[in-house]
């Protein structure tokens, strides 16, 4: 018999901080499975992001760097760059991911990076006390949106996973829910396959995570779930919205190195 | 006069609301005062408390390293904080929930007394946090209970003055037990 | 006696911008200052203003920047890291000599640090933070009387002098509350805001707000005349606190929450017989140097006391008396340790 909750490797074992009901952990759980069943765990660099997943590397038994608000997918960039076998992930909140993020994440995904992005998307900043983020409900209540969000004022909620998809980078995008059983399978094959992407060297693959925040919601942790399984999937929708794999150009070879002396005009002057 | 109090214990015992109403009591006599609450990393693990400051005259610091009066609502706030009572002080202990057999400072005026009982008994153990204001009202002399009445109408949202006569049963309670 | 509510110091910052005339607040969440924009958030709507929760400081900053340009009264408050993100903006209003309100409730750093109480920013705020040799008016309120009333004086300075300014507070001045008389708005002449934009009507002038000067000595001369502006600053507008410094021997001097945390410390200190005073500067920026300079020609010597390793002491070397001593003491802030009175009576008394 398959054990169904046997810890992964590439997860600590330790008793998280997030709240009682609260999907963090559960998501965390599945990106780990992910980096076992690929065993990429000892090349594995992730990139921790600032929400309540900020202990990232309290969790995950793998090196980890601390990125500015919303800047994971730059500081990705620069590792994956840098570091080309290496397998990079970010994990970034929606208030880090598509607010104060919203360029990094964009250009990221259009220049076709070779990372991962694990995006949870719980309507709400968590960790400050539950503001409004850019994928609150229209009409939910937070502490920022104390009348509800007014679609004419606020906009609407940002479907990432929608929109990343049309970036031309972007190889994989997904979004996935941990609600029921059923969708907790759907979400690790996703992951999964996000991952192989990587792995595959086939480009920038994106995943939304519906997840949920009981304590900023001010819900338990089963109506919290109702929630994910009502109005956020009936607005968010499960399922692919992309999945091609990306034609990427090869790197052109090296140029012939040239002797010091050969050298005529400093780069830099073109600059100017 | 200056009196600075410490009140700890763990979130949902209302010791913030208890800090507050002493303050706000204090406001009403014309009084002033610092409420400073922890916040942050100090509250970790569920903890709750904050320091009060009353002055006639100009507060100076809200932040005290040792309180001549702390409150103990529970075991864990006295575990941790028992040294901060400054030397010669007074201590104000929740006995229902706080075994202080083992503590070791007999310098200080201490002061028991079994405030989930007490509230139980007057219907709501939620109440435990004006048993504790009362009591420490009584002992100081801070605040008069009258102010403690008035204040409570102002902190307690509208809605919830119909508690108002409970609440001030659970302050004369504490005040009493203190006398008493 | 007038009212007096019981609130807490960021509310009262966001009660202060109200009855300052501020009706446009654009910020981003952070802690510990979401109470500022919570307080607003709840509240402008209700007075036909706007409140926009801006998708980061960056956002937010140039928010206000535009929004100064039309004339009308707006803030935005952050904590230390989002005020990193801000200095950009903050550069380029004062570049564009446009006012506004900016609130830094600091905590630890650097970079992610944590959330205690710091005043760490002190440099950032008092020296230029960005780019381009500028200054900006800070103000360091130290209880929540002040918060108010300062962050009422800061929309006035704004004005006046056409610059962003600053209320540097932290989490102890922020968080704590207390009794708070809210004072009216008090009646100031302002100079009037020809500059802003508005759509050129016909046979009207065309105006531009801008920070680039490509013409021939133009931006030499537009530093000349910011800097003329900070000399003007220096000399009307700084402002301190001066306890007990008549008879000391040693004088405190910090700002903020710790000049009150040191008040406690120096009355423990006269009970002792020790003479001790304390001078609290109020405007970091424009520095009150001759307030140092004064009661150094009595008192020879000082001691700083900063809530980082520091900073404002660099300041007050070069404003005391050549002769007077100036000590230092200072930690960066650990996990929910602030000094307290006892600890710095024991400075005091090493000094003293
Ligand atoms: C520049 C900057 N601005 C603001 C903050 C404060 N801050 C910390 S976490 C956070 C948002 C967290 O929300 P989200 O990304 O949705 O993560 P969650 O906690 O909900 O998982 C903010 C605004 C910061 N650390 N840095
Ligand atoms: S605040 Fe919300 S997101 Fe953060 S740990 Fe708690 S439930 Fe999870
Ligand atoms: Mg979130």
């Amino acid at each position: 018999m398959q054990q169904v909750f046997q810890r992964p490797v590439s997860l600590k074992d330790v008793p998280t901080h997030f709240c009682p009901g609260c999907q963090h952990g559960t998501i965390h759980r599945l990106v780990a499975e992910a980096m076992d069943e690929f065993g990429v765990r000892e090349r594995t660099i992730g990139v921790a992001s600032v929400g309540c997943s900020v202990f990232l590397y309290g969790y995950f038994d793998v090196d980890v760097v601390e990125a500015p608000h919303g800047r994971a997918p730059a500081v990705a960039t620069g590792v994956k760059r840098a570091r080309p076998d290496s397998f990079v992930f970010t994990y970034q909140g929606d208030g880090d991911l598509a607010a104060i993020g919203t360029a990094e994440i964009i250009h990221a995904a259009n220049r076709g990076e070779d990372i991962t992005v694990i995006f949870v998307n719980n309507t709400t900043y968590g960790m400050t006390g539950g503001q409004m983020a850019p994928t609150t409900m229209v009409g939910q209540k937070t502490s920022t949106s104390p009348y509800g969000r007014d679609h004419a004022k606020d906009g609407s909620p940002i479907r990432m996973a929608e929109l990343l998809a049309q970036l031309g980078g972007v190889a994989f995008s997904a979004r996935v829910a941990v609600n029921t059983p059923k969708n907790l399978m759907d979400a690790r094959k996703q992951i999964k396959k996000a991952f192989r992407y990587q792995v595959e060297g086939k480009g920038f693959s994106f995943i939304e995570a519906l997840s949920t925040c009981p304590t900023a919601w001010g819900v338990t942790p089963i109506q919290a779930n109702e929630r994910i399984g009502g109005e956020m999937i009936d607005y968010f929708p499960l399922g692919q919205f992309k999945d091609t794999a990306q034609w990427k150009p090869q790197p052109p070879p090296p140029a012939p190195v040239e002797q010091p002396g050969a050298l005529s005009f400093p780069e830099f002057m073109n600059e100017i | 006069m200056r009196y600075d109090l410490f009140i700890t214990g763990f979130g949902g015992q209302g010791v913030l609301l208890a800090g507050n109403l002493l303050s706000y009591a204090a406001i009403i006599e014309g009084k002033n005062v610092s409420f400073l609450p922890a916040y942050g990393v100090e509250k970790r693990g569920g903890a709750a408390m904050c320091t009060v400051v009353i002055a006639d005259g100009e507060v100076g610091s809200p932040v005290i390293g040792r309180p001549s009066t702390c409150v103990y609502l529970n075991q864990t706030s006295l575990d941790r904080y028992g040294a901060k009572v400054k030397d010669g002080g007074v201590a104000i202990i929740n006995s229902s929930l706080v075994d202080d057999s083992g503590w070791s400072r007999d310098d200080l005026d201490v002061i028991r007394i079994p405030m989930n009982r007490i509230a139980m008994d007057l219907g709501d153990a939620r109440m435990v946090n004006m048993v504790a204001a009362g009591a420490y009202a009584a002992k100081s002399g801070s605040v008069a209970l009258e102010s403690l009445e008035q204040a409570l109408k102002s902190v307690l949202p509208e809605r919830n003055h119909r508690f108002i006569p409970a609440n001030m049963q659970a302050i004369r309670a504490g005040a009493g037990a203190v006398q008493g | 006696m007038s009212q007096r509510l019981f609130v807490k110091g960021n509310e009262a910052v966001a009660m202060a911008a109200i009855e300052a005339g501020c009706r446009y607040y654009f910020g981003y969440p952070i802690t510990p200052q979401s109470d500022i924009p919570e307080y607003l958030s709840r509240e402008l709507p209700k007075l036909n203003g706007e409140f926009i929760q801006a998708e980061s400081e960056v956002g937010a900053i140039n928010m206000l920047l535009g929004a100064s340009a039309t004339g009308v009264r707006a803030m935005t408050s952050s904590s230390s890291p989002g005020i990193s993100l801000k200095q950009e903006g903050i550069s380029y209003m004062a570049g564009s000599e446009l006012p506004g309100v900016i609130v830094n409730i600091s905590r630890s750093g650097p970079g992610l640090g944590g959330i205690d109480a710091s005043q760490a920013d002190y440099w950032q705020s008092v020296k230029g933070g960005g780019h381009g040799g500028y200054h900006i008016i800070v103000l360091a309120p130290a209880s929540v009387q002040e918060m108010y009333d300062l962050t009422m004086l800061a929309f006035d300075l704004a004005d006046i002098y056409r610059t962003p300014v600053m209320v540097l507070a932290d989490s102890v001045v922020g968080q704590m509350k207390e009794a708070l008389v809210p004072n009216p708005r008090p009646e100031t002449t302002l100079p009037e805001k020809d500059w802003v934009v508005r759509g050129r009507k016909e046979g009207t002038e065309q105006k531009i707000v801008k920070s680039l000067f490509l013409g021939d000595g133009e931006l030499e001369a537009h530093n000349w005349k910011l800097h003329g502006k900070y000399d003007v600053m220096r000399e009307k507008e700084c402002r301190q606190e001066l306890f007990m410094t008549e008879d000391a021997q040693l004088i405190v001097t910090a700002f903020g929450s710790v000049a009150r945390i040191a008040k406690t410390a120096i009355l423990t200190a006269r009970e002792a017989g020790m003479k001790v005073g304390l001078l609290r500067p109020i405007t970091l920026f424009p520095f009150p140097t001759q307030a140092y300079r004064d009661v150094t020609g009595q008192c020879k010597k000082i001691l700083d006391i900063e809530l980082n390793n520091g900073q404002m002491v660099e300041d007050v070397r070069l404003s005391v008396a050549r002769d007077a001593e100036v000590h230092f003491y200072g930690r960066p802030p650990g996990a929910g340790s602030l000094p307290v009175p006892e600890e710095l009576f024991e400075q005091i008394k090493k000094y003293y």
